[in-house]
């Protein structure tokens, strides 16, 4: 019933109703909580009933979502509406590093780190103009499915499969150890089992009904978390009196931040000094200035190569790309790639404010929340800074030993600015359990997309194109949803171990995708004369030489010096340089393709007529 | 030139004026931060203000633009897509 329910046509025309009363519901969820937190209801079963609740209505979406239908396992049956799209792409960008990290970032990193908020949009218009409406014309299920058909042969499929298992497994382990960390501290559970928890919690959102389950469960995840993301930062900055409307109104902050840096003084702490005051790992103290631009040419090239890097990955990534595949036109798609940014820039623009607002609000001394300055003692007894310290995350380290604390000894992990700043602004505990919320919803809804793209590319080009073509829709199916919980097994694995660290940052998933992908993907729709050999030949080049620089200059690696600035974080300007060099070269010196193809190329170019693959292909 | 040919033409233009506006405010403009960063809108330092705010609004505008203008080029030339809605 439900499956009939959710094909038909009015389910489609239905959606704002349905996703609006949703709203409506969670918000008075929240009010419900406000009042049991009123009425003596403690903070941990306020934690509890808010990851719950909030899970176990995806979970419901995903039940209801579940499917038989190839095209619609693997595309929603492309029936997604633009704005809609929009809000699941969203959901399926932001991690639960955006969510919980990135305010931190830029507490700690300030202008420096922000070249990331300009990589990590700026990467959209990429997508739109040169990729999403050629592949949603191409009509495939996959990224290596185009790759496969564009220029033929198993080979250049199964590289393309390749570089998208490891961008995308790079990146998964750490959404896996998000929602863990989330549900362990939420639940009151060990991180070990919570790690489960979160896998369980995000397989039921995906497992039956695939990219249509995946799809309508985003969308209710992006609701939650842009709610648990901008309640905070509107109501620190009204409660506070710094201005109604952050976004436009904290200039006055930022120009303060700017003299206490002045007057506290940016000192970088050595490394012995903080060793030997027992610092606990992770934690980090402010050295960096808030909106001062670093002096110097290398510190403009090191930004520029840092949001290249985010920009040209974010249009190779193909749980980003395959979101896409599910709009009903190819217009759809070009609008549904704008909804997308849109969306994502509501948070992203918020994060510098929230970096902002929580910043002023432990620095400013004529602030009652401020904490630089004052006496140590007296800090040890405010509760919020007590609760951290004990749990290793934050710290004071004395190092003057003059009994009062300076800015350079203070030491916080960068989460705590999105986790604790609602407590440290005394916002009720109600906000702390969203937030819980919203993180839980940003990890799962980025593991989820990931995870489906990395089981599809391996049932879809892996089982069915490559090993067993003769296979019947069910056992498709089957294969799919095996791998999904292979997957996901082996992602929640490793995140148990609690050895993510050494699997590195997040930012390796771009690398590794733009030096593999971006150029192959390009080329394939805007040269026709980019060949099979030529394609096959970069993406090898470019992964190899891409990964082979990365062990050479990586700190858990080899560890050497950078060449021209080029550190970990950026080998993929290596990769995909190598890779374009590579194909062009190669794909000149091999024959161009038949006519076929070079037809083939011309009808992606178009947005009418029929898809170049069919509907059950 | 044959209509399809025309067609593409002017899509690759298009392409091309937008990655070229998307160059300046995701590259081009932050060559300059420092200088830039004397500058001020709304109060805040201009370069802090870009990577906060400015650029993002920018793209966002951009890609809403350059959809618009991409429907307008495919039906000039007859290559809009029939029969299926939003």
């Amino acid at each position: 019933m439900a499956e009939k329910f959710i094909n038909k046509k009015d389910f489609i025309s239905n959606l704002p109703k349905i996703y609006g009363t949703y709203t409506g519901g969670f918000l008075i969820f929240i009010i419900l909580m406000a009042i049991a937190e009123q009425a003596g209801m403690d903070a941990k079963t306020i934690g509890i009933l808010f990851v719950a609740f909030t899970v176990a209505i995806y979970a419901l979406i995903g039940w209801i979502s579940r499917t038989v239908q190839v095209d619609a396992y693997y595309v929603a049956g492309r029936q997604v509406p633009t704005v809609f799209n929009g809000m699941a792409t969203a959901a399926d960008w932001m991690s639960g590093a955006s969510f919980v990290a990135m305010a931190g970032g830029i507490y700690f990193g300030g202008y420096t780190y922000m070249a990331f908020l300009v990589g990590w949009t700026g990467g959209y218009v990429l997508v739109s103009s040169l990729m999403a409406p050629y592949l949603r014309k191409f009509g495939c299920y996959t990224v290596p499915d185009f790759i496969g058909t564009r220029y033929g042969g198993n080979g250049a499929r199964f590289m393309a499969v390749v570089v998208l298992t490891l961008a995308s497994f790079t990146y998964v382990t750490a959404q896996i150890n998000a929602t863990g960390t989330i549900a362990s501290r939420a639940l009151g559970i060990p991180f070990e089992l919570g790690v489960w928890v979160g896998l369980v919690s995000i397989l039921l959102c995906s497992m039956l009904g695939g990219m249509r389950a995946v799809t309508w469960t985003q969308v209710a995840q992006y609701i939650v978390l842009i709610i648990a993301y901008l309640i905070p930062v509107f109501w620190i900055s009204n409660k506070n009196g710094f201005g109604f409307f952050p976004h436009l109104m904290l200039a006055d902050e930022v120009a303060r931040l700017n003299d206490l840096e002045a007057t506290f003084g940016l000192v970088k702490n050595a490394a012995a000094d903080i060793k030997a005051a027992g610092v606990p790992g992770g934690l980090k103290s402010i050295s960096v200035p808030h909106s001062d631009v670093p002096a110097g040419g290398m510190a403009a090239w090191k930004f520029i190569s840092l949001a290249i890097c985010m920009m040209v990955g974010t249009a190779s990534l193909p749980h980003i790309l395959m979101r896409y595949f599910t709009t009903p036109s190819v217009k759809a798609a070009r609008k549904s790639v704008a909804w997308s940014l849109f969306f994502i820039a509501l948070l992203y623009t918020s994060a510098p404010m929230l970096a902002t607002l929580s910043k002023i609000s432990l620095l400013d001394p004529n602030l009652p929340t401020g904490l630089i300055g004052k006496p140590i003692a007296e800090i040890m007894q405010i509760e919020w800074v007590n609760a951290w310290i004990n749990v290793k995350q934050a710290f004071i380290a004395d190092f003057n030993g003059d009994g009062v604390l300076q800015l350079n000894e203070w030491f916080m992990r960068g989460d705590v600015v999105v986790l604790a700043t609602p407590e440290v602004a005394g916002l009720p505990y109600v906000i702390s359990g969203l937030v819980a919320a919203g993180g839980m919803a940003a990890a799962m809804s980025t593991a989820d997309g990931l995870i489906l793209a990395i089981a599809n590319a391996l049932s879809h080009d892996i089982y069915y194109k490559i090993v067993d073509p003769k296979a019947d829709v069910r056992k498709r199916l089957l294969v799919a949803r095996a791998l999904l919980i292979v997957i996901g097994a082996a992602g929640a694995y490793i995140a148990s171990m609690r050895i993510t660290s050494i699997l590195g940052a997040v930012a390796w998933a771009f690398d590794f995708a733009m030096s593999g992908l971006f150029f192959p993907l390009v080329l394939g729709i805007w040269w026709k004369r980019a060949t099979r050999a030529g394609a096959v030949a970069g993406m090898v080049a470019g992964l190899g030489s891409g990964t082979a620089y990365l062990i050479y200059v990586g700190p858990k690696f080899m560890a050497q010096t950078p060449w021209l600035g080029i550190d970990h974080l950026r080998f993929g300007i290596i990769g995909a340089s190598v890779c374009l060099v590579v194909m062009v070269v190669v794909s000149l010196m091999t024959e161009e393709p038949d006519s076929a193809t070079q037809k083939m190329v011309d009808e992606v170019r178009v947005p009418s007529g029929k898809t170049i693959l069919g509907k059950a292909h | 030139m044959s209509n399809k040919e025309r067609h593409w033409e002017k899509t690759k233009g298009l392409m091309m004026l937008t990655l070229a506006i998307w160059f300046v405010f995701s590259i081009v403009i932050f060559m300059f931060g420092e200088s830039l960063n004397n500058g001020s809108f709304l109060g805040y330092p201009l370069a802090y203000y870009m990577c906060a705010q400015g650029s993002i609004v920018i793209f966002v505008v951009l890609i809403f633009w350059f959809a618009n203008r991409q429907e307008k080029i495919d039906e000039e030339f007859g290559f809009a897509e029939r029969g299926e809605d939003e």
